[in-house]
């Protein structure tokens, strides 16, 4: 993974940069020590790791104004970093910037169950949102499998999702408001508790743009009411082909499951061995489908989703009838990243989302590069939402596996596009997928892309070196693409 | 006239080499919402029709921007499917004829009826678009899948940019199952304040909720359904499968039931009902008046409706959130000042939706931002449209 070569003379100024940063902030909030930096040297993409130049930790709006400003004012680069969960690096260091952490904001500032909102620093946790509001039967629907960690801040900087997308949308489709500060150290409010944009909608454009637009310093975030019943169905199938068929027709019965997840037969067989949930062996796919809502209405459709099953061939069909079943039909999917770990000293989790009914030859395939490149593979799958988790599995320490795991994993997702899906459909581009985008997207389009990144940060300082494969100067995409005086598409008769 | 991509982008890059600003329209039907002055030459995407991809398992539609929304309702009906959001019909209240529209059209408004409180706006459910930016070219963004984080959002730039950022020439929708059935539980008589304290009540009950309006007691007399009941009516929606939604309007109705006399509807009432809040039925029918659309923290609308003072007709919808505003007309501003001054700082925001010309000419149609926030916009605007010739001034 190239990185941009580091600026010397940025590298010459770190000491003056420390100073600086410990002249607004209080000492405890500047972290220079080598030792004591190595706690940042890389996010939850840990085959990557750089250490920065300094982390700041400001605690306050007012501290990230002022960092901000004075970095905008100096030209030093900025790393946001929120709780070091990306599985896309894209809290990354790099090395002649600074990482600015959002870990001290962790308040939850105001809970309003009439309005249904939570207002909350940025680094609070996602289940800390929940944590604040479910003493009232409340919940923050979208739930990344490392709720435990990530803060909202980087939920909002990544647009996160979770096993219940399909049903409750991305982060997204669950927030009213933030809080936001520009390069040049600018305070702004997008959204409130009200809904929709009285502009511009930059509430989202923020949303999902990976820290290079600037940074979240407060979040108002939609709360739900938890759904009085969930029950799953643990669903076997002999073939992958049947259990994609069955998400279809559940889908066009007109039924929208609160999750819907499958695992292929490595990934079973993993989960089994790990915690012993009794997930049936001889089977080739395993889909758990849970509905949620009042009772009769669950009920309901769990009958209606079993009937369904087996029109499509299931071999197995067991619906929860308890809590502990369900939790227990859960453990296996929740704990298979862990499981897979387990059978293989190191493995890569892929992330790209493709159109559902192209999940039999895409599964195919991948079979094909796995024996290609010799490396284990194992499948779970958000399959409601069509989003795929493919875990590569291999060994560090044999020479030449990590390329073959990179370059095998590149092959998966380029495969997602071709088939009409796209390079990642929760965990970001960051480093991870960067050089890929030209493969989903022609230049046109990331010129587009590059032209509002220049709106808000025109010398480039927020997260360099993520999403983007090539930084071109702002100044060149201020330029209408006219060369030599001739407009484009100059064979077309003018107006 | 026939329009394809290639032609259109010439047609734009000649402007844009000119200076020659544009006006981007579908089909007008809300061509009298916004300001008053517009460019003269006009680019209607009307003529690039037609739906492109329907897979109702896959839950989307890719369409040209031009398709009529009537169309594109007709396919999904057939399939027991819709757009979630409720798009309006806003062809009654704004003068043109109703049933108009086209889907690039909804998108770039980026309106949504009251399933908007638990389903989100059109920006929720634009999954990719294909545009010709303001330089001639052509781009593409987003996807069509449902989960997709690969580079920026710019679907949601596109939904309420009404036409100032590009010209959409493709859309792809998410779909989702329309619910089997429909009822809803309807409180009379209660005053604003604890009108809107119910339907708040409701939204945060477990009974999954997907619509909450107020209608005060001259509005509900003037609407079908309500008319004969003599309240104020606040109105819960409950939709899903049968025996749910009966389920769940027996607990509704316990839940809240202490707080005023109730009633409710079935199916076909409630689908009348429904539609005529989407579409703003009262002040469709009353087209002498003002109209003014606020956006505000649920739990303050009745306050901010005080704040206004003196107006003909109104109701809430989104539980408080969503107020609409009929005024009489006469006052210089259109009441601009005093709808404006009625909501608290960075607690919403208030659109002029309806008014003569001459008044959308002297006064903001649309919201004022922050002046740091209005600098930003314009950058991002000039990134997409340098010579800022599409529908200058719209938004």
């Amino acid at each position: 993974m190239l990185m941009p070569v580091p600026d010397a003379s940025l590298l010459a100024r770190r000491r003056e940069i420390i100073d600086d940063l410990r002249a607004l902030l209080p000492d405890e909030c500047v972290i220079a020590d080598p030792i004591a930096l190595r706690a940042y040297e890389c996010d939850a993409l840990t085959l990557y790791r750089q250490l920065p130049m300094a982390v700041a930790l400001p605690r306050t709006t007012a501290e990230v104004a002022a960092v901000l400003a004075y970095c905008h004012r100096e030209g030093v680069k900025i790393v946001p970093r929120g709780g070091g969960t990306s599985l896309s690096g894209g809290s990354l260091p790099v090395a002649d910037a600074i990482t600015v952490g959002l870990s001290k904001m962790n308040k939850v500032l105001e809970v309003d169950f009439d309005n249904r909102c939570a207002r909350v620093q940025p680094g609070v946790t996602n289940l800390g949102i929940t944590n604040a509001v479910q003493h009232a039967g409340f919940y923050f629907a979208p739930d990344p499998s490392s709720q435990i960690a990530c803060s909202i801040g980087g939920n909002v900087a990544e647009n996160s999702g979770g096993v219940h997308c399909l049903k409750y949308g991305l982060t997204t489709n669950n927030l009213l408001g933030i809080e936001f500060v520009t390069i040049d150290g600018t305070v702004m409010r997008f959204g409130g508790k009200h809904l929709d944009s009285d502009g511009l909608d930059l509430l989202g454009i923020v949303t999902g743009s990976e820290g290079l637009l600037g940074l979240v310093t407060e979040v108002t975030v939609r709360i739900l009411r938890k759904p009085t019943t969930q029950r799953a169905l643990l669903l076997s199938f002999p073939t992958v082909e049947s259990a994609g068929t069955c998400v279809g027709a559940i889908i066009a019965a007109g039924i929208i499951p609160a999750g819907m997840e499958m695992m292929d037969k490595p990934a079973i067989h993993a989960a089994e061995a790990f915690v012993k949930v009794g997930y049936p062996l001889d089977v080739e796919a395993l889909l758990i489908v849970e509905l949620d809502g009042p009772p009769v209405e669950v009920d309901h459709l769990v009958a209606r989703v079993s009937e369904i099953a087996a029109g499509c061939g299931a071999v197995g069909n067991r619906a929860s009838t308890s809590e502990v079943e369900r939790m227990g039909f859960w453990a296996g999917r929740k704990s298979a990243f862990p499981a897979v770990g387990r059978i293989a000293p190191d493995y890569i989790c892929m992330d790209g989302t493709i159109p559902r009914k192209r999940l039999p030859e895409v599964l195919r395939a991948m079979d094909g590069m796995a024996k290609h490149y010799g490396l284990g593979l194992a499948n779970v799958f958000h399959a409601g939402d069509g989003n795929l988790h493919p875990l590569i599995l291999f060994d560090a320490n044999k020479p030449g596996d990590v390329e073959k795991a990179e370059a095998f994993g590149a092959d998966i997702l380029r495969l997602c596009v071709d088939v009409g899906g796209v390079l990642t459909g929760e965990h970001g581009v960051g480093v991870e997928k960067r050089d890929l985008m030209t493969h989903q997207f022609d230049q046109v389009d990331l010129d587009q892309q590059m032209r509002v990144k220049c709106a808000f940060d025109e010398g480039g300082l927020l997260n360099p070196g993520k999403v983007f494969p090539a930084l071109t100067n702002c100044a060149e995409y201020g330029k209408m693409h006219v060369s030599g005086g001739n407009l484009p598409f100059p064979d077309i008769p003018r107006f | 006239m026939s329009l394809d991509e290639p032609t259109l982008a010439a047609l734009i890059a000649d402007h844009a080499a000119r200076g020659a600003a544009l006006e981007v329209v579908g089909s007008a039907t809300r061509h009298s919402f916004g300001p008053g002055v517009r460019p003269e030459a006009q680019v209607s995407t009307a003529a690039l029709s037609g739906v492109i991809t329907y897979e109702p398992e896959e839950l989307i539609l890719i369409t040209r921007a031009g398709t009529p929304m009537a169309q594109i309702t007709d396919l999904l009906t057939q399939q027991n499917q819709m757009l979630a959001f409720e798009p309006p019909d806003y062809g009654a209240l704004l003068g043109s004829a109703p049933g108009g529209g086209t889907a690039a059209g909804m998108v770039a408004t980026n309106l949504a009826g009251p399933r908007r409180i638990s389903h989100g706006a059109a920006r929720d459910h634009t999954l990719g678009f294909r545009a010709v930016n303001g330089r001639g070219e052509v781009f593409k963004s987003g996807s069509r899948v449902m989960k997709n984080v690969t580079g920026y959002d710019l679907p949601k730039l596109f939904a309420g940019s009404w036409g100032t950022l590009g010209v959409m020439t493709e859309v792809t929708l998410k779909v989702l199952p329309r619910p089997e059935d429909v009822a809803t539980l309807l409180l009379l008589g209660l005053s604003d304040e604890a009108a809107i304290a119910g339907l708040c009540a409701g939204m945060g009950s477990a009974h999954e909720v997907s619509g909450a309006a107020y209608l005060p007691a001259a509005t509900a007399a003037a609407m079908p359904v309500l008319a004969g009941m003599g309240h104020s009516v606040a109105a819960l929606r409950l939709e899903g499968p049968t025996p749910s939604v009966a389920a769940r309007l027996t607990a509704l109705r316990e839940e809240l039931g202490d707080r005023a006399v109730c009633h409710h509807l079935g199916t076909a009432d409630s689908l009348t009902l429904w539609a005529d809040i989407r579409d703003a039925g009262p002040l469709a029918r009353q087209p002498e008046l003002l109209v003014w659309k606020l956006s505000v923290t649920p739990s303050e609308g009745p306050a901010t409706l005080a704040r206004i003072g003196d107006h003909v007709l109104s109701w809430f919808d989104w539980s408080g959130g969503l107020i609409w505003v009929g005024l009489a007309p006469g006052e210089t501003d259109g009441g601009a000042a005093r709808v404006r001054a009625a909501i608290a700082p960075g607690g919403g925001h208030a659109t002029l939706v309806r008014a003569p010309l001459d008044l959308r000419t002297r006064v903001p149609v649309f919201p004022p931002r922050q002046p740091a926030v209005t600098l930003l916009e314009a950058r991002i605007k000039a990134g997409f449209d340098p010579a800022g010739i599409l529908n200058p001034g719209r938004r």
